[in-house]
């Protein structure tokens, strides 16, 4: 038995528990409001909830299969990680930053928002030094923009920088 | 015969300077796809959709298709030179792959995979223009009634044949009908699950789950790893390339063996990753060389390319018949051809010859144009994947939250991609299998329109689903394979039942 394992984040059974129950809750999601726009027939044929709420009753049944076979196999799973910590933290390191990116995108533009994230990116993870960092982080959305707004023409959103340029 | 005097005429609407030069830009766009790992076929293809809309719809099919090809091609090169499978139907060619190019023999393995793949799409393609119209003459017998079984078919035959636990399989096609029917319900006009959200009145599109679960997903997969790229030198040079060429034919029946094993699982809803798989351990098995294998074996590497080849090609055949798709990025190209007013099927072929024929040609110039391109650009692409992660994976994600953008230019989008690729991240180490749920995006409301006119005809009554012999069988194959793994345990656990006392 190896005694060098890495530290886990989250057991395997707990996930898949959570996952199922999420599933569950799908399908009385889609159940319901399925029945809210009714299921059977009116004059004019099948009401819209007709064919989801099959969909939602089998999402329910499936979810109970998988929790049940889980919590059957709780004892047989011990052990097994999902994640592990430094996994986890790699994993996260990706995550978050992508989260703040998406958030960011919607107030200061696009490409703004692209050359924070990249030159953030090339700094933190990549540990480059402030010159090359600003040549790729600002020349890769300077392409994008020539691409897109002047070649393709397909806007994408743009922030108080462009705004302020006049476009 | 008539299939190859349209086959011609085809060649002519290939053959114009726009055209062949969409193809190579299709190739090369491909073949950089491929390569890189967050962008991947479907995803790949997803992204650049939106940017056809403006093309005329025979041009961005062959474009679309060509960046098929490329990435069919592409995800062979970080196999072999870096172990790193550019996409999941080349994890199989890694592993006969990668030991090769330790080895020195990566120019060979190179040539391998590529005109495998080659020979491979090749089989396809020919298969594809003989049996065609044929499948789309015999579609045109098809109501309501057998729409819906043939799609029936197809998603039993993920829960019954595929190799993840049937109950996830079904909990992820669930799902993707569910978020399939999500927003406004054209036929009874209603408004389904959006929960008083205006973002939710278009529905979930399948483009952004797309990007999300294969693109967004895969990248954070992908991250766990701690990914440096440390290569192998690639480069190939032509008496290599002339004496790779001169050895392939010894492996004539492999070859063989794979191209019907990949056309097989492209046209059953299968697509090039199981049919990649498949063919590499039926190989294995029945190769004389098969225990050799994993070392650096050069038929192992023949095996999935041209497998995972052949099914990626064959995969159109159902998708412009039957409008069924065979794999995750066919399924993109047929919400692309929705999307340009196409409806595929049997009609297709009368109506739009043009459209149809121009695309099967394009698929003979497009691989040719594809091998060539590919044997003389691999260091270029090697080079590519030096550069730094931590300077590819941030350039990446803003490429799927472009992508993602473009498709609806509706921010809510980009949110929901974030939220797919934690799911598809998810799902992917819990073993939720990704292609029922994108299917059931892309089919689910084809389904259900089926299904409702079905029992509209029927006034509510199952029974017609077995009103003639077409549909009976049809659902009752489906049945079958649904219940396949229930009566393979059964028939196993007989088997055993008579033990020597």
């Amino acid at each position: 038995m190896s005694t060098d394992t890495p530290p886990s984040a989250a057991a395997t059974r707990w996930v898949e528990l959570a996952v199922a129950l999420l599933i569950i809750v799908g399908g009385a999601i889609v159940v319901t409001d399925s029945y809210r726009v009714g299921v059977s027939w009116d004059a004019n044929g099948p009401q819209a909830g007709y064919f989801p709420h099959i969909i939602g009753w089998l999402l329910t049944v499936v979810g109970t299969w998988i929790a049940v076979k889980t919590l059957f196999r709780w004892s047989a799973l011990a052990g097994k990680s999902f994640v592990s910590s430094h996994e986890l933290r790699l994993v996260l390191a990706m995550f978050v930053p992508t989260a703040v990116y998406i958030v960011l995108l919607q107030y200061i533009g696009i490409y703004v928002a692209s050359a924070l994230y990249i030159g953030a990116f090339m700094i933190w993870q990549g540990k480059y030094k402030l010159l090359p960092t600003v040549m790729v982080s600002v020349g890769v959305p300077v392409v994008m923009f020539l691409l897109f707004e002047i070649w393709f023409l397909v806007p994408l959103p743009k922030g108080p920088l462009e705004h302020w340029l006049g476009y | 015969m008539e299939e190859l005097s349209n086959l011609f005429q085809g060649f002519q609407v290939a053959i114009s300077y726009k055209n062949l030069l969409f193809m190579l830009i299709g190739i090369l766009l491909g073949v950089l796809i491929g390569v890189l790992p967050g962008l991947g076929g479907a995803n790949g293809v997803a992204i650049l959709l939106p940017l056809t809309f403006t093309m005329p719809p025979t041009s961005a099919i062959i474009m679309l298709s060509c960046i098929y090809w490329g990435a069919l091609f592409g995800g062979a090169i970080t196999s072999i030179l870096f172990n790193i499978p550019g996409e999941p139907w080349s994890v199989a060619t890694t592993f006969d792959g990668y030991p090769m190019a330790q080895k020195g023999r990566a120019g060979e393995a190179l040539t391998a995979a590529f005109t495998s793949s080659f020979v491979g799409a090749l089989f396809a393609v020919l298969l594809i223009t003989f049996l065609a119209p044929l499948v789309a003459r015999f579609a045109l017998q098809f109501g309501p009634p057998e729409y819906f079984a043939i799609q029936l078919l197809t998603f039993c035959s993920f829960v019954g044949m595929g190799r993840e636990p049937p109950a996830k399989t079904i909990a992820s096609m669930m799902l993707g009908f569910a978020l399939a029917a999500v927003g406004l319900d054209t036929v009874t006009g209603t408004l389904r699950m959006t929960f008083g959200r205006t973002e939710l009145l278009q529905g979930f599109d399948f483009l952004i789950a797309v990007i999300g679960l294969f693109g967004l997903g895969e990248i954070f997969l992908t991250m766990e790893e701690g990914l440096s790229f440390q290569g192998k030198s690639g480069k190939i040079d032509p008496i290599i390339v002339l004496r790779t060429w001169a050895q392939l034919p010894k492996f004539w029946v492999t070859s063989l063996r794979s191209c019907i094993i990949g056309c097989w699982m492209g046209i059953t809803p299968g697509g090039a990753t199981p049919a990649s798989f498949m063919s590499y351990g039926m190989a294995r098995r029945m190769s004389k060389n098969g225990p050799t294998f994993g070392e650096g074996q050069i038929e192992g590497v023949i095996a999935p390319e041209t497998a995972a080849h052949a099914a990626g090609t064959s995969a159109l055949l159902p998708m412009l018949t039957l409008g069924i798709p065979g794999s995750p990025t066919a399924a993109v190209l047929l919400g692309g051809l929705l999307i340009w007013g196409l409806q595929p099927g049997p009609l297709l072929f009368v109506e739009k010859k043009d459209f149809v024929w121009g695309l099967i040609a394009s698929m003979y110039l497009g691989n040719i144009a594809g091998l060539l391109i590919v044997l003389t650009t691999v260091p270029f692409w090697a080079a590519i994947l030096r550069i730094p992660f931590s300077i590819i994976a941030p350039v990446i994600v803003v490429i799927c939250a472009i992508g993602a953008y473009t498709v609806h230019s509706n921010m809510f989008d980009v949110v929901m991609m974030l939220v797919f690729g934690v799911v598809g991240y998810a799902f992917k180490k819990l073993k939720y299998p990704l292609a029922p749920m994108v299917l059931a995006l892309v089919l689910g409301d084809m389904a259900e329109t089926a299904f409702r006119q079905s029992m509209l005809l029927s006034a509510g009554s199952l029974a017609i689903f077995w009103s003639n012999g077409l549909v009976g069988s049809i659902v009752t194959l489906a049945l079958v394979i649904l219940c396949w793994p229930l009566i393979s345990r059964a028939r196993e656990s007989l088997r055993k039942r008579p033990a020597p006392a």
